[in-house]
């Protein structure tokens, strides 16, 4: 098999989706660990137009964008699917990855801001999470039915990362009244070995997070 | 297959909905075109996509489909008889969604600021640059995708051709505006040919609305802000 390697960095959610991706299909890959604030010249060669991570390098060949990389790895590694057979199914896997993606950037508005950007950021979160809980997860278990799938893993920062940004922030967005399906969600999600396994330490994230935030409020 | 087996709910000027009549074409797959009036939604619209409540939606054998590459990788996955979009190997596939990522992401933005006619000055000009660097990144992927074939997708039109062919007449559009063509020989010479080719594709040449008809309703839209 051609050498698997990924460019990540530990405090990112978008990282660990791909990790766990790798994990769950029993990839073997190497790890390397990106410092954001000094990118490696390697790093802006493989991902020149986002110049983030993750980036997947597979038989010298780099992949960017971590929803494309989770279906390429999806595609490549067929074992333990992350997207069901059916087309329609797979149609509504690949819609609520799309939603995580594209509307999970409201909670981390919550972290960067204050005042009154931040109480919009909270209503927009809100307005998310009620949608996940009534729209997204209906009966099952998880996004992806009996077992994890594409949407599980693209919506896993709520599993962690949310809950240091309440702490952070001193909010409490999910509740167990409010929000009982997600809240299940997050629990099973976690007990789920590989995931289990592969969550950055919570204490270290907390202060890592907050340390960023005190730098970005500070600055202009 | 019955044509009422096949619903797309839209309308003809949006090029999200062009790019699933296009694949609805590339497949000659009978459908009703179910067209939303400018302004309004249908109830069948919010019915179908009750959380961004927007168009295209593809309804197939009463199963709503939302969001325009999902509705076009869906097209391509259930009707296999027909030409593939998505490229066959899986590096490639991963090459198409990067860019029409990029497209839907972090272009279009840009095209639509420019269309809504709200911008000025520095601004505007900014933007304008934007968009013009995108497509010579737009550009350099063709070289790539294409292999020295006439499509991103190699011989024929395929998942990115659509993704971004969808936009010609608006950019078209947008070049009558700013007064300057951001597809041109000395930028973009590859995507020049490209865009000829794809216009006169027989999938593409019935849905691809005229350039007059585009600008009435970018009148509209600016009046609208």
């Amino acid at each position: 098999m051609e050498e698997v390697k990924l460019f990540g960095a530990w405090p990112s959610p978008f990282s660990y989706r791909v990790i766990w991706a790798l994990k769950l299909k029993g990839i073997p890959y190497e790890y390397v660990e990106e410092d954001l604030s000094n990118k490696s010249a390697l790093l802006l060669q493989y991902n020149p137009v986002h110049k983030k991570i993750p980036v997947l390098v597979h038989g010298g060949k780099p992949i960017a964008e971590s929803l494309v990389i989770l279906q390429y790895i999806d595609e490549t590694w067929p074992q333990n699917p992350l997207l069901p057979k059916d087309a329609f199914e797979r149609s509504k896997a690949r819609f609520w990855a799309k939603f995580a993606e594209d509307k999970g950037s409201t909670i981390w508005a919550i972290f960067r801001t204050g005042g009154e950007e931040q109480e919009k950021a909270m209503k927009e979160s809100l307005e998310m999470l009620k949608t996940i809980e009534e729209h997204a997860l209906g009966g099952k278990k998880f996004f992806g039915g009996d077992t994890t799938g594409l949407a599980d893993l693209t919506f896993g920062g709520i599993a962690l990362w949310l809950g240091v940004i309440e702490d952070i922030v001193g909010v409490k967005l999910v509740e167990p009244h409010t929000f009982p399906r997600l809240c299940a969600w997050i629990e099973n999600f976690k007990e789920i070995p590989v995931i289990k396994q592969n969550l950055p330490d919570r204490e270290k994230l907390f202060v890592y997070l907050k340390h960023r935030r005190e730098i970005l409020l500070a600055s202009p | 297959m019955a044509t009422s087996d096949v619903k797309l709910i839209g309308a003809w000027a949006s090029p999200f909905v062009i790019r699933a009549l296009i694949a609805l074409k590339v497949k000659s797959i009978s459908y009703e075109f179910l067209q939303e009036t400018f302004g309004s939604k249908s109830k069948l619209l919010l019915q179908s996509n009750p959380i961004h409540k927007k168009i295209p939606v593809l309804i197939h054998a009463d199963k709503p489909i939302c969001e325009s590459l999902i509705i076009v990788q869906y097209i391509d996955e259930v009707w296999t008889s027909g030409p593939t979009i998505l490229p066959s190997d899986p590096y490639d596939r991963a090459i198409a969604r990067f860019w029409a990522a990029y497209i839907d992401d972090k272009w279009f933005p840009c095209l639509i600021g420019i269309v809504r006619g709200q911008l000025e000055g520095e601004a505007k000009e900014t933007v304008i640059q934007q968009m013009s660097a995108g497509l010579v990144l737009l550009e350099e992927a063709f070289e790539k995708c294409s292999e020295g074939k006439g499509y991103f997708g190699g011989e024929k039109i395929g998942y990115l051709d659509i993704a971004l062919g969808s936009f010609l007449g608006w950019i078209n559009v947008t070049e009558n505006m700013i007064g300057m063509k951001v597809i041109d020989e000395a930028k973009t010479p590859c995507l020049v040919g490209w865009a000829e080719r794809f216009c006169a594709d027989s999938a593409v040449k019935e849905v691809m609305p005229e350039i007059e008809k585009l600008e009435e309703v970018a009148k509209l839209l600016q009046a609208n802000v």
